[in-house]
């Protein structure tokens, strides 16, 4: 692989590596990037985020802590107050539910506490999702704890070139920003397109954070594929599973617009707005619970904005609200191509 | 001063200071009847007359602040107010043992500590008269904001502290935390951060014997909170929170010990909560009044008090001095904290991120509407009732 500073590469990574390439790019490019949590040194994490990181920059930028999560957190809101700029792993998604105090009460809050004069520039990932066959504590959907607590910038990339700007966009931000990493799409291949690594990524939105070095801005949603009669909002993990309805759902008849959220919070109204009142239709997919989920709130948004607009009421495919189920029955669980296309079929279409 | 239990990488154990601390009886320089005390009467002479006065001028200003802030809080000038009245020794000997450099993370019942350092007493109270959540810079104060959920300031003083490490400073940061703070679980994972990573930190735990209406006994089997720090490799000293010299050498050597690198101390201080909670509790309710009058003959400002007036150190110009600039101080309260607090609405939305989403723009935008429209509303009240009474008073 090559890599330039910019972080485009000619040959095809995983996901996994460029979030590496990520990191090794922010660390060099400012000295007060730290990265830390249970078992990134020597080993690189569990799934090879951190990779060599260690190695390169040695003990004082990347480390391993106790295995403690609300410690980690508070480690990092420490280092940050005193100018540090700390990316933390939390190994799981369940795993992190230990910080969730220091989440919510502080790094959250912090700047807001502090009429802004205490940022917390604090990136923590947080690999997430199922499909991985991952035993109970695994495969956990846990981003609307965060996207409904204020305060916290939310994203989650779906793409290799997105994994790289988005996390040196992250790591870039003055906020806190939570980076949600779909465990099931570590492996998946993919070059680093020197467009998106230098912040020109497709997407309308106007997000308010962009990071100096590489222009991405953090809030803009991407349509990853154009169609006209439906569009199928999606993030993470089930953008793919998105992309392939779209495809089986061409041969139906249906053509499917898809939106890459890429951040929940902020929200990109704007894309998603232009995007439903565009096709008249919509459904949000996500793999967690629905009951409360991050989808119920982007239906709610895309009705108010669109009702006018809409031929049907939106629809969405989530994850049963169900603690998520073993490996030999997630797949009933996991929002998939069949089931989003019943969703599309229920979009009343009798007046075509 | 050799006080400090430190474990001995050596193998031969604890030798003094394992004994120090498991020896409950807490380190103390002033008796209850402010006499020097035992074997440390030596030490206690490296405070300087200076020193001593200052400190005890402190004392005596911050006991004032606590009594208006009390008095206040009952006018409904505060929306609630924790007193530390009788903890003085720990709030004031604590932070003069600082340097301006070092951190220090206060708790909600730690305002005096806040003025003492000089931080504006209204900027001090802004979080309890409730205006904002902070009221001072953290930045220039090296004040965290004052923390409410128990023992979470803990693990920042960690990694602060080791933050200042890895920048090459010799910044310490102090964290205070109540008895019952310590049966949380940040507090665990505080000290064990700090000793892993041999952190500059100083964990003051002011054990005033209760957690609202939970007594010690309740909260730990263990014979001294301080014995924690065995568990976690780190220095652990036991002191009597109600005097002042001793509060003020224990942390000066902490804080020496850690900008030599030596890592982070716990330091338990027994002390005594002389009031209720906060104004909005009723102490009678789970304790006995005999037990406050135990504590009352044990007070730390009438301790240092008695010491300096039979060392000959105290005149009455001083002790008038003093007391004027604490009447002086609580005058201030009452005229600035009299006043309504000036708020902003605007204010919701503006600190959230660094710069606001568009969702919060539309929702600050929509606030505004509303209260342009109240306004208009209250305007024409206004305007129909002039214009009444310039109709009745033709
Ligand atoms: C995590 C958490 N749980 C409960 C509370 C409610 N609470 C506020 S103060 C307090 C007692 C704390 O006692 P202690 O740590 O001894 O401090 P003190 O008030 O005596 O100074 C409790 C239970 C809280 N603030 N935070
Ligand atoms: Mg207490």
């Amino acid at each position: 692989m090559t890599a330039t500073l910019d972080g485009a590469t000619n040959t095809a990574i995983p996901l996994a590596k460029a979030l590496n390439q990520a990191l090794r790019d922010a660390m060099g490019a400012d000295e007060r990037v730290v990265v830390f949590g249970e078992d990134v040194g020597v080993l690189g994490g569990v799934f090879r985020v951190t990779d060599g990181l260690t190695r390169e920059f040695g003990e004082n930028r990347c480390f391993d802590t106790p295995l403690a999560e609300a410690g980690i957190m508070g480690t990092a809101i420490g280092m940050a107050m005193y100018g540090f700029r700390p990316v933390v792993e939390m190994q799981f998604d369940a795993f992190s539910y230990p910080a969730l105090e220091q989440i919510f009460s502080h790094l959250a809050k912090m700047r807001n506490r502090t009429r802004g004069q205490l940022p917390l520039p604090v990136v923590v990932r947080v690999p997430y999702g199922g499909g991985i066959g991952g035993v109970e504590h695994h495969s956990d959907s846990s981003e609307g704890y965060f996207v409904a607590t204020p305060g916290l910038h939310v994203v989650t990339p779906a793409t290799v070139s997105d994994a790289y700007t988005l996390l040196r966009a992250a790591i870039e931000s003055d906020d806190p920003v939570i980076f949600m990493e779909p465990k099931r799409l570590y492996w998946s291949k993919d070059t680093i397109d020197a467009l998106a690594a230098s912040g020109s990524a497709a997407g309308s939105g106007t997000g308010p954070v962009t990071g100096q070095a590489t222009g991405q801005r953090i809030g803009q949603a991407a349509v990853r594929r154009q169609g006209t009669d439906a569009t199928l909002i999606a993030y993470g993990p089930t953008v793919q599973t998105a992309l392939e309805a779209a495809e089986a759902g061409a041969a139906e008849g249906y053509d499917l617009e898809v939106v890459d959220l890429r951040s929940l919070v902020p929200f990109d109204d704007a894309t998603v707005t232009a995007s439903v009142r565009k096709t008249g239709r919509a459904v949000v997919i996500h793999e967690a619970v629905g009951f409360g989920g991050t989808g119920a709130e982007i239906a709610a948004r895309v009705s108010e904005r669109c009702f006018h607009w809409l031929q049907a009421p939106v629809r969405r495919v989530t994850g049963f609200d169900i603690p998520y189920p073993p490996p030999k029955l997630e797949r009933h669980h996991l929002p998939s191509v069949d089931r989003i296309l019943d969703a599309v079929a229920s979009l009343q279409w009798e007046d075509r | 001063m050799t006080v400090l239990a430190t474990p001995d990488k050596t193998g031969s154990g604890f030798p003094l200071g394992f004994d120090t601390i498991l020896d409950p009886s807490p380190l103390q320089y002033l008796d209850e009847h402010g006499a020097l005390s035992g074997a440390l009467r030596d030490d206690a002479l490296e405070l300087e007359p200076k020193e001593l006065l200052a400190t005890w001028r402190a004392m005596v200003i911050g006991r004032r602040f606590d009594v208006q802030a009390t008095t206040m809080v009952r006018q409904g000038r505060l929306a609630v107010y924790p007193s530390s009245f009788g903890q003085e020794a720990c709030e004031i000997g604590a932070i003069l043992a600082l340097r301006p450099t070092d951190w220090f993370f206060p708790t909600y019942r730690d305002c005096v500590s806040m003025v003492t350092r000089g931080i504006d007493p209204v900027q001090t109270l802004t979080l309890l008269r409730g205006d904002w959540h902070c009221g001072y810079d953290p930045q220039q104060w090296r004040t965290a904001p004052q923390t409410t959920p128990l023992a979470t300031q803990g693990p920042h003083a960690a990694g602060l502290a080791l933050a200042a490490k890895l920048a090459g400073d010799d910044t310490v940061a102090l964290a205070f935390c109540g008895d019952g703070g310590t049966s949380e679980g940040d507090f665990h994972e505080a000290l064990n951060f700090a000793a892993v990573y041999q952190a500059p930190a100083i964990f003051f735990v002011q054990n005033n014997q209760y957690a609202i209406s939970v007594p010690l006994a309740k909260q730990t089997h263990a014979a001294a909170l301080a014995h924690k720090a065995v568990g976690y490799g780190m220095a652990g000293v036991r002191v009597d929170g109600n005097d002042v010299i001793a509060v003020r050498h224990v942390v000066a050597e902490a804080a020496e010990r850690a900008r030599r690198g030596q890592g982070p101390t716990l330091i338990e201080a027994v002390t005594y909560r002389m009031q209720a909670h906060t104004n909005a509790d009723d102490a009678s309710r789970y304790r006995d009044e005999s037990e406050v009058e135990y504590w009352k003959v044990r007070d730390p400002l009438a301790r240092l008090e008695t010491y300096l007036r039979a060392a000959g150190l105290l005149t009455d110009e001083a002790v008038a001095e003093a007391n004027q600039a604490a009447e002086d101080l609580a005058a201030e309260m009452r005229a600035r904290l009299g006043e309504e607090p000036e708020v902003d609405h605007r204010e919701l939305f503006a600190h959230v991120y660094a710069e606001p989403t568009p969702q919060l723009l539309e929702q600050a935008a929509a606030l505004q509407a509303e209260l342009d429209a109240e306004q208009l509303d209250a305007d024409q009240v206004d305007s129909a009732q002039s214009d009444a009474e310039s109709e009745a008073g033709r």
